[in-house]
């Protein structure tokens, strides 16, 4: 095992790119070390031109800014920053969905339909659209624009805030943190950080709050849930994950990414019978589609396409020699892609006009003719098989997983057709088989050995019987590393999750989607919080969040919005505040007095996963379930007291 | 769900699936897709299907929607690697074997109509039963919501032997619980063994042998699935709520007895969606965590004397067992058990011999509690097969006794003897017959031990009422004939009392909600002039129940500010039902079935019903199966108001209160029936023609049409107009 990576495929090929003097992004790291002192302890302020300034951590030098900020005031307007930086990129994928949506609603985008009426009714139900007697374009397309809508809303309340509990929406009211509209918080960020206006850490904090809130049970939301319309709610579907994937006599087109909106196209496309007959005509005897990133999960959940690897494996999959092309739409793209490239034989291929890449090539998705940009695409992945320099390295590492698991999904899983609810899940964590339910979600980071921490920190979180949910990058580390099976139950979860597990049919650890869908995991701790039984709302669930090998500011923005619903929530790696005593203070502490949920850091990943363990442990105590209870038995008494 | 477990149970639901297929073809062929399918007398048609779907399938054809939906319930199978969640496609394919197993049993009936033998008791060389009908099960409904049986359990397979088989069937009966059997094991049936050991079987005893197959199974899942729509309210289609009605209120479970085949793990799987438990006596695996059944869902490997036991455990059911110092078993399983004359050993009828049963109260220092005493021969003095005569005396003291409590626990000494094992009663006061079987002769049975139920029971049932009872048991020709003269003094005393208590007069009525364990907002009202729609519990029923038990489901009810004198609506008992119904129902009349008649839960003896064309009402009982002038059966019609629901030309009622001066005055009163089934009329007799008198025509009951002059307004009016029927001449009833 490399010590950059946990997963065995990652030693070679980091061994061949040296090989091959193809610059990745550990050799990238070790030139930037050291990294910036102030900037990892976010006390570096280069907002405005008398700037940048830092301050002293060590209280000797400079303690405020030119302009007199503070580094309570700095730290927190880099914090704000990175969440608005989050929730913009969520947001503007969701927007992206809504403005496809409406363009299939309206028939204008050939190759997509409503997939799911189901969900399209539920959704309209959620956003208070009539149904009775309509088509169901009618419904989609008020539905689409209902939620292009919130983007721009300028006063009230986003309408999925509604779906949190009633709790919830009161400690969010008391805060004065409610969102309006995605945009206008966003916006406000933005604003409230630039040179000379919010100066008060807590103050420019509670903005931040509102903005990650607008992200989580707004933009990331919408587009979780117009998805599903558009592409089916998943189901549990057998996949397939790692580099091992790669097939050497097959044209490779790895996807990756955040939008499916392009791929999902794609999936269809390679499929046809006129582009396998044109792939066998250029040698191959057939065209594998393998994702990376959350492209990569969006496609496993609803279509079960393999995936390649995660974040970290980005450059290491085109190192194989074996990638014709890799088709990239936004966030989390290394901007050394095409730079990798150029030592083999790969064509990179940028499709958003909101991401382009010197080097790369350029094939605009357009909604209007999908189909058309994904033939392109594929078209020239085939054309470039011919062109692979010598035999393809494939790592032989791959790992079947089960994935698919929406909230909708759980739902039925719990009793089937005719009885499905949360009851299950509630009832299995008040006798105690399940201890609690924890998301381990997030990226990778070159700074600390890829996969390892997610790894290890899970391992340790269902060897006590935590239940655990994990979306993104983290999903495919544990993925591969063989727990997202339901064998994985038997051999590393506690003997009461493994009894649940069991007794379902599912894998300890729950695959349930990309990076906009950690809104699921929020949608399913609002559902444990309506069956009852486990407190009023998601501050009184056994329930903690974690990102053991975070980089991005997606992540922070994550991590924020589940600590202002009511979550703990721990971060690995490095945390952006430890320059500001107050800030810190304010985000591990006083958060759990005023939104019951905090921040923490831990870099140990089973050393966090204690601290999982003890906060689930002290809800527990909190609810009057952390002993065994007594088995009532019914007598007729009691069940005329039922009630209807 | 374990893993083989589901794998079973989803191959098992293909295989019955396809059965269901091969059975639809052949009846469609055989009889035509029009030919008419269902269960004898019932109106939920094949009622698993009905309740879950709410498709009525009323013939061959509509078996093939229900077919299509098995199709989309079936799975596919579960992957030896790396399955994917089998818990709830097991559910689903569960689901689908019910509904196949319903179809093949429909079908079955089409094929073979006399295979099953359509009422209650196993006839010559036939043990099977078949399905409930629609009277059986309101019937039996009734102790289901009084919880004097608080669930069933269904037995499928064989014990090893039959005498295992009688123990098991025996401690199930002591629990008070329906034994609902199918199946086989190595050959061998639960039911056949218990014949074999010689134990009644039937509906009376509640070991109810419903056929020799696992599809028998829907007979048992449809029964509490009817229990749902018909007490429980909910509408056919409904089934989440159906579900969890049964998951919450119906205490049943399934006891896997020998080899679990696919198919058994299908049906079982398929009864889990009910919150029905499966307990097995083989090593299959277990199914612990709990929420789809309140606590496990199988249990595995259980030693057959502990497996009663344990059932009871997982189901989450708490029995109250009667604990009675007599040799022979106690329970109201044994209720129903008759002593036929070739299993008699003796007895004391009224009628032929002299026999009478009294209460009567004594100073506190008179009575000494416990004391029993047999005045002349014992049952080991008197031969085999002869009659004697006898009277049962129980003497009952304590500072809350009163008079009127008396006639009450009278009334008690019928059931509470006859849930004796091996010992037969029938009737009571003067008119009471005991019969006593050799087998409880055997065990030691004596007459004496009839003042010990008494004791017994009159203690742990009515025990805040009274303090002390002593019994006495006189067998002593002469001393019989000199107690029943004093009796008969005191039962004539007590019916001119009771008789001359009226609604007017009376200022307290009382509540019962005794049904809100199954129909969760009706609530009765009950007063001297109006009884219980059960026909269980009079207004001083209630009254002693609610001294009994003063925060029961019995209260009384100051009836407060008279809304309206005529149709009988009072302010306070309004305001009562609105908060007991949990504002379903805010306010009702007493005497009208015209406006805004009371509700009924769904167990009501009669329903009344307008009939707009003879400008009267018509009444038909619970027993009737036949069609009615409304063009509803009774069946339909109780499902039709049960649940607790208020429905304007509707209303049930008791049938004593037919003949209760009050009935629906407000409508016209007792002249307004124009029609009621013959058995009833029969039932009634004596006190209908009383009751004619006192309303001025003694020849009423000669005037109202029955079923042998027509089952259509149409068939009766002519009928009706002939005799001058005086509804005809009153006002306009609508």
């Amino acid at each position: 095992m490399s010590e950059k990576s946990a997963d065995n495929s990652m030693g070679p090929l980091i061994d061949k790119a040296k090989a091959d003097k193809a610059e990745i992004c550990w050799d990238r790291l070790d030139e930037q070390s050291p990294q910036c002192g102030f900037g990892k302890l976010g006390i570096c302020c280069r907002i405005c031109a008398m700037g940048p300034c830092r301050i002293d951590p060590f209280g000797e030098e400079a303690d405020c800014g030119v302009c007199g900020a503070t580094a309570d005031t700095i730290a927190a307007r880099n914090f704000a920053r990175m969440i608005a930086g989050g929730a913009a990129a969520h947001s503007d994928h969701g927007r992206a969905v809504a403005e496809l949506f409406i363009a299939a609603a309206q028939g204008k985008a050939p190759g997509y339909e409503i997939k799911d009426e189901q969900k399209l009714l539920q959704v309209a139900m959620d956003f208070g659209i009539p149904v009775e007697n309509r088509t169901i374009r009618d419904i989609a397309l008020d539905i689409g624009k209902t939620a292009l809508s919130q983007f721009g809303q300028q006063e009230g309340e986003l309408l999925f805030v509604k779906k949190a509990p009633l709790k919830r929406q009161a400690v969010w009211k008391e805060n004065g943190v409610t969102p309006r509209g995605i945009d206008r918080e966003i916006v406000e960020v933005m604003h409230r950080t630039h040179m000379g206006v919010d100066q008060d850490h807590r103050n420019v904090l509670l903005q931040g709050t509102r903005c990650a809130l607008a992200d989580g049970w707004g933009g990331s939301m919408i587009g979780t849930e117009l998805q599903d319309i558009l592409f089916g709610a998943p189901v549990p579907v057998i996949g397939k994950v790692n580099l091992g994937v790669l097939k050497e006599d097959e044209v490779n087109i790895i996807i990756h990414g955040h939008e499916p909106l392009l791929s999902e196209m794609i999936v269809n496309v390679a499929q046809d019978k006129e582009m396998l007959e044109y792939a066998k005509t250029k040698g191959a005897k057939g065209i594998n589609l393998a994702g990376i990133c959350c492209t990569a999960n969006e496609l496993l959940m609803r279509r079960g396409i393999p995936i390649a690897g995660n974040f970290l494996q980005q450059e290491l999959a085109i190192v194989t020699g074996a990638v014709e092309a890799m088709v990239v739409d936004v966030q989390c793209l290394m901007q050394s892609l095409p730079i990798v490239a150029q030592c083999y034989h790969t064509q990179i291929i940028t499709t958003s006009p909101k991401a382009k890449i010197p080097g790369a090539i350029h094939i605009e998705f357009s909604e209007r003719d999908a189909p058309g940009s994904a033939k392109e695409i594929v078209r020239r992945a085939i054309d470039n098989f011919p062109r692979r320099k010598g035999k393809p390295n494939i790592p032989k590492e791959q790992m079947d997983l089960i994935a698919g698991f929406s909230h909708e999904t759980i739902n039925y899983l719990l009793g089937g057709k005719f009885r499905g609810s949360y009851r299950p899940l509630n009832e299995n964590i008040i006798n105690g088989r399940i201890r609690g339910v924890a998301g381990v979600v997030g990226c990778n980071n070159p700074k600390v050995p890829h996969d390892e921490l997610h790894v290890a920190m899970v391992k340790e979180l269902i060897k006590n019987d935590v239940l655990v949910l994990q979306t993104g990058c983290a999903a495919i580390a544990c993925a591969k590393a063989g727990l997202l099976l339901p064998e994985a139950a038997k051999q590393y979860a506690g003997s009461g999750l493994a009894e649940v597990c069991e007794a379902v049919g599912i894998p300890p650890v729950i695959h349930m989607g990309s990076c906009v869908d950690n809104s699921r995991i929020l949608i399913a701790a609002a559902a444990m919080v309506k069956e009852g039984g486990l407190g009023d709302d998601i501050s009184d669930l056994p329930v903690a969040g974690a990102a053991p090998e975070w980089m991005s500011e997606k992540a922070i923005s994550i991590g924020h919005y589940f600590v202002a619903s009511g979550v703990f929530t721990v971060f690995g790696v490095t945390w952006p505040t430890l320059g500001s005593q107050a800030l810190t203070k304010t985000l591990f502490e006083e958060y759990e007095q005023t939104f019951r949920g905090k921040w923490a850091f831990e870099p140990d990943p089973v050393k966090a996963a204690k601290m999982m363990i003890e906060h689930i442990d002290k809800k527990r105590k909190a609810l009057g379930i952390d002993k065994a209870r007594e088995r009532v038995l019914f007598d007729m008494q009691k069940r005329r007291e039922l009630g209807s | 769900m374990s893993k083989i477990i589901a794998s079973a149970a989803i191959r098992g639901a293909y295989k019955l699936v396809e059965k269901a297929e091969k059975k639809y073809r052949e009846a469609a062929g055989r009889f035509g897709p029009k030919k008419e399918v269902g269960f004898p007398n019932t109106a939920y048609y094949l009622p698993i299907i009905y309740g879950i779907t709410g498709i009525p399938v009323k013939t061959v054809a509509d078996m093939e929607t229900v077919l299509k939906e098995c199709r989309s319930l079936l799975p596919p199978f579960v992957k030896e690697d790396h399955p994917l969640p089998y818990l709830a496609p097991a559910l689903d394919a569960g689901m689908a074997a019910l509904f196949a197993e319903e179809i093949i049993e429909a079908v079955r009936y089409l094929e073979q109509p006399d295979f099953y033998t359509k009422g209650e008791d196993p006839a010559e060389g036939k043990i099977w039963l078949g399905a409930a009908d629609d009277v059986i099960m309101r019937k039996r409904g009734v102790e289901f919501v009084d919880g004097t049986a608080p669930g069933f359990a269904a037995i499928a397979g064989a014990a090893p032997d039959p005498k295992t088989a009688a123990k098991i069937a025996q401690e199930l009966q002591e629990k008070n619980l329906y034994v609902f059997m199918c199946a086989e094991h190595n050959g061998k049936r639960f039911s056949e063994q218990l014949a074999e050991a010689g134990v009644q079987v039937g509906w009376p005893t509640r070991l109810v042998p419903f056929g020799p197959e696992i599809s028998a199974a829907v007979f048992a899942i449809g029964f509490a699935t009817r229990a749902a729509m018909s007490f429980g309210g909910v509408k056919p289609g409904e089934y989440r709520k159906i579900l969890i009605y049964n998951k919450d209120r119906i205490f049943a479970f399934v006891l896997a007895l020998g080899y679990v085949s696919e198919e058994w793990y299908a049906t079982a799987a398929g009864a889990i969606n009910w919150g029905f438990p499966t307990i097995a006596d083989t090593p299959i695996p277990q199914v612990l965590p709990t929420g789809i059944c309140t606590y496990e869902h199988v249990v595995s490997n259980v030693p057959l004397d502990q497996i009663v036991a344990k059932a009871i455990e997982v189901r989450g059911l708490k029995v109250t067992q009667a604990e009675v110092p007599i040799p022979v078993a106690y329970g109201p399983a044994f209720e129903g058990e008759r002593v036929r004359k070739e299993d008699l050993y003796a007895e004391a009828r009224g009628g032929v011999t002299t026999v009478c049963e009294w209460v009567t109260s004594g100073a506190m220092d008179e009575i000494e509690d416990g004391k029993i005493e047999v005045i002349g021969p014992d049952l080991d003095a008197i031969p085999a097969g002869s009659q004697f005569s006898m009277a049962v005396v129980a003497e009952v003291a304590g500072r809350k006794m009163q008079e009127d409590f008396e006639p009450i626990l009278e009334r008690q000494i019928h059931h509470l003897t006859n849930y004796a094992q091996g010992i037969m009663h029938i009737g009571q006061r003067d008119i009471a017959w005991l019969r006593v079987g050799k087998a409880a002769k055997e065990k030691g049975f004596m007459l004496k031990h009839i003042g010990s139920i008494l004791h017994a029971k009159f203690h742990q049932d009515f025990g805040r009422i009274f303090d002390k009872v002593q019994v006495k048991i006189y067998t002593d020709e002469k001393k019989v004939k000199e107690i029943i003269g004093q009796a008969r003094e005191v039962y004539k005393k007590r019916d001119a009392r009771i008789e001359g208590m009226t609604d007017e007069t009376t200022e307290v009525y009382y509540s019962c909600t005794l049904c809100q364990s199954f129909a969760p907002s009706h609530v009765c009202m009950v007063s001297p002039e109006r009884t219980g729609l059960c026909g269980a519990y009079n207004w001083m029923d209630c009254k002693a129940s609610n001294e009994i038990n003063p925060t029961g489901p019995n209260q009384p009810v100051e009836k407060g500010e008279t809304l309206d004198a005529k149709f009988g609506q009072w302010k306070g008992v309004n305001e009562f039902v609105q908060k007991a119904s949990r504002g379903k129902i805010d306010h009702y009349n007493f005497y009208s079935v015209v406006n805004d008649p009371m509700t009924t839960c769904g167990c009501c003896e009669c329903i009344c019903v307008i009939l707009p064309m003879c400008n009267g009402v018509m009444t038909v009982n619970r027993e009737f199966d036949g069609m009615t002038p409304c063009g509803m059966k009774f069946t339909t019609l109780a499902g039709t108001i049960g649940g607790g629901l208020q429905t304007a030309g509707f209303v049930g009622h008791s049938k004593y209160n037919i003949c209760q001066r009050k009935f629906i005055t407000g409508d016209g009163g007792i002249k307004r029936i124009v029609w009621m089934p013959k058995m009833l009329k029969e039932e009634i007799r004596e006190r209908l023609i009383k009751r004619g008198e006192e309303a001025g025509m003694p020849d009423l009951i000669d005037r109202i049409a029955d079923e042998t002059i027509g089952t259509t307004e149409e068939a009766i009016l002519p009928f009706l107009q002939e005799k001058k029927h005086p509804a005809l001449e009153m006002d306009a009833l609508i």
